[in-house]
């Protein structure tokens, strides 16, 4: 009953990615077929020339302050549907969920019509007298982010709420019998009880930053590529396989890590449960 | 009182959020409309010129359709092997079920940019040309966790009984499969079936490792257009996709409801 998934996955998937991590100790050839070989001249480019480490460390960077807004701008939507009792609830949770059903390239290319020179924020500036000329507002880091976030937003909350969810709610009515104010209540029991969905959030959100090149590609100036705008380079325009195979070995190394310690410490679970 | 406000800050910052998150989309929708030349504010007039001119755009109707066959191909392989193995998953006990699991949903946690060069790179040194079948197993790759999820889920919920009772009246194990499981499974099959469709259609991040000139669905065509600026075309295409990405769901979501009444479940 297994051999169909089992085979697809290994097939298609295991076996594929480690030919990945082969293919990066193959060298390049220019004409043709590349040759098969073991050597590591490939990562060697990559340390040789600090560009390369310089746009591994931006995605990092990028990914963290994508962690860390969606947290910001996550828990209190999540906190407002584990709390509420409107007869809205159902339709508010379908919508925050609309947008897993609205391909990525529009969602981000919606920002252009927001943040581009003639979109809705410079247009009402301009119509209010603000301002004469438009704003740039675009192809910078921050336009980056908008699209990130509104990519990754509603995994955060999904992750956060489902946690929520799972709390008794007498545990607070007894926190708060027993003298605590509604803030020292959420502070001492809701929230740390809400951790294992915060967490399991952010290292979604994490994991799922570092593999897109969409928003940099789209939303970014030259200056805000990340690794897997490299690897898309690579791969799909310079068709430098070997190197685009190393860089993908990096990336996965470096989430591979990140997922390990963070299951063995953690567990991963909570994230499958989530997307149920 | 201090309840009261505390409380309307945090509808208020929800609020906010929303209106974030959608005001992009929504403008998509409306900007698909505008009768100027350019696909930007300010709206001048509503008119459909947009539409009309993507239905006579050959190239873009080919991509609909490469999408649709696309998705629905998947959807279909996708389900037809998901659901022995969440039978087999939880039905039945066996050496190593935690590890099978959590590889079957190890493509959920593999950065898609990387299983896009992966297939690629192994499909290049099969020696096989990029081809539709390409995109074909990659989206059944890419979906398979999410039916597979899905499906786990609601067959945790149906009670074994119903499939013990009928194998002591004396069905074979497909027998009771057909006559029994598949039947109250039918809601999650079609979600599931729903869902990689979905994700099929719209993936792009993958996608663009594996379509070709030929083989090119409608994010890949967007993507290819955006290239030289926005144009009210391509808003006009997002705001066609994002109807029928959404409306799938919400109907089918609909619809089952209906059921479910209906049938007293």
């Amino acid at each position: 009953m297994l051999a169909p998934s089992l085979s697809a996955v290994f097939f298609l998937l295991v076996i594929p990615v480690c030919f990945v991590v082969v293919y990066s100790f193959w060298l390049r050839s220019p004409y043709g077929a590349d040759i098969p070989a073991f050597q590591f001249g490939n990562y060697a480019k990559f340390f040789d020339d600090f560009f390369y480490p310089s746009l591994l460390i931006r995605t990092i960077r990028v990914a963290l302050e994508t962690v860390a807004l969606c947290l910001v701008m996550g828990y209190i939507p999540a906190y407002f549907f584990y709390r509420t009792e409107s007869r809205l609830k159902p339709f508010l949770m379908i919508l925050i969920m609309l947008p897993f059903w609205i391909s990525f390239i529009i969602r981000t290319l919606s920002w252009i019509n927001i943040l581009g020179d003639s979109g809705l924020i410079n247009h009402l500036l301009m119509k209010g007298g603000f301002i004469s000329a438009p704003l740039p507002m675009l192809y910078n880091e921050a336009a980056v982010l908008m699209g990130l976030l509104q990519y990754l937003l509603p995994f955060m909350i999904l992750n956060i709420y489902v946690s929520l969810d799972g709390i008794d709610k007498s545990l607070t009515e007894a926190a708060k019998s027993l003298g605590c104010t509604e803030w020292q209540a959420f502070k001492e029991v809701t929230l740390p009880l809400s951790l294992p969905g915060v967490s399991a959030g952010c290292l979604l959100v994490f994991v799922l930053t570092c593999g897109t090149y969409l928003p940099p590609m789209i939303l970014g100036g030259p200056g805000n590529d990340m690794i897997a705008n490299l690897i898309f380079k690579r791969i799909v325009g310079t068709l430098d396989w070997p190197f685009g195979a190393a860089l993908s070995t990096i990336l996965l190394g470096l989430l591979g890590v990140i997922v390990y310690t963070y299951n063995r410490y953690l567990g991963i679970n909570q994230i499958f449960k989530t997307l149920q | 009182m201090k309840r009261l406000s505390g409380w309307s800050l945090i509808k208020i910052y929800t609020v906010l959020i929303y209106v974030w998150m959608f005001t992009p989309i929504v403008a998509v929708v409306l900007l698909s409309f505008n009768s100027q030349q350019f696909g930007s504010f300010p709206m001048e007039g509503l008119s459909f010129r947009w539409y009309v001119k993507l239905s006579q755009n050959a190239s873009i109707l080919d991509a609909f359709k490469n999408s649709l066959v696309l998705g629905s191909l998947t959807s279909i392989m996708t389900t037809a092997i998901a659901i022995p193995a969440a039978m087999a998953f939880v039905r039945y006990d066996f050496i190593g079920k935690e590890a099978l699991n959590t590889l079957l949903l190890a493509p959920i946690m593999i950065p898609e940019v990387v299983l896009g060069v992966a297939l690629l790179i192994f499909i290049r040194w099969l020696q096989q040309p990029k081809s539709f079948a390409l995109l074909l197993i990659g989206h059944v790759v890419l979906t398979l966790p999410y039916v597979l999820l899905v499906v786990q889920a609601r067959l945790v919920g149906i009670k074994r009984v119903y499939e013990e009772a009928a194998q002591t009246l004396g069905a074979s194990p497909l027998q009771t499969f057909w006559a029994v499981t598949f039947p109250l499974l039918a809601p999650a099959i079609f979600a599931g079936m729903l869902f990689s469709f979905t994700i099929s259609f719209d993936d792009v991040t993958a996608t663009l490792f594996w379509a070709t000139a030929q083989n090119q669905t409608v994010p890949v065509k967007i993507f290819g257009m955006l290239r030289d600026s926005i144009s009210p075309e391509i808003n006009a295409l997002g705001a066609v996709m994002i109807f029928l990405t959404v409306s799938l769901p919400l109907a089918a979501g609909y619809i089952s409801r209906r059921f479910a009444r209906g049938s007293g479940a």
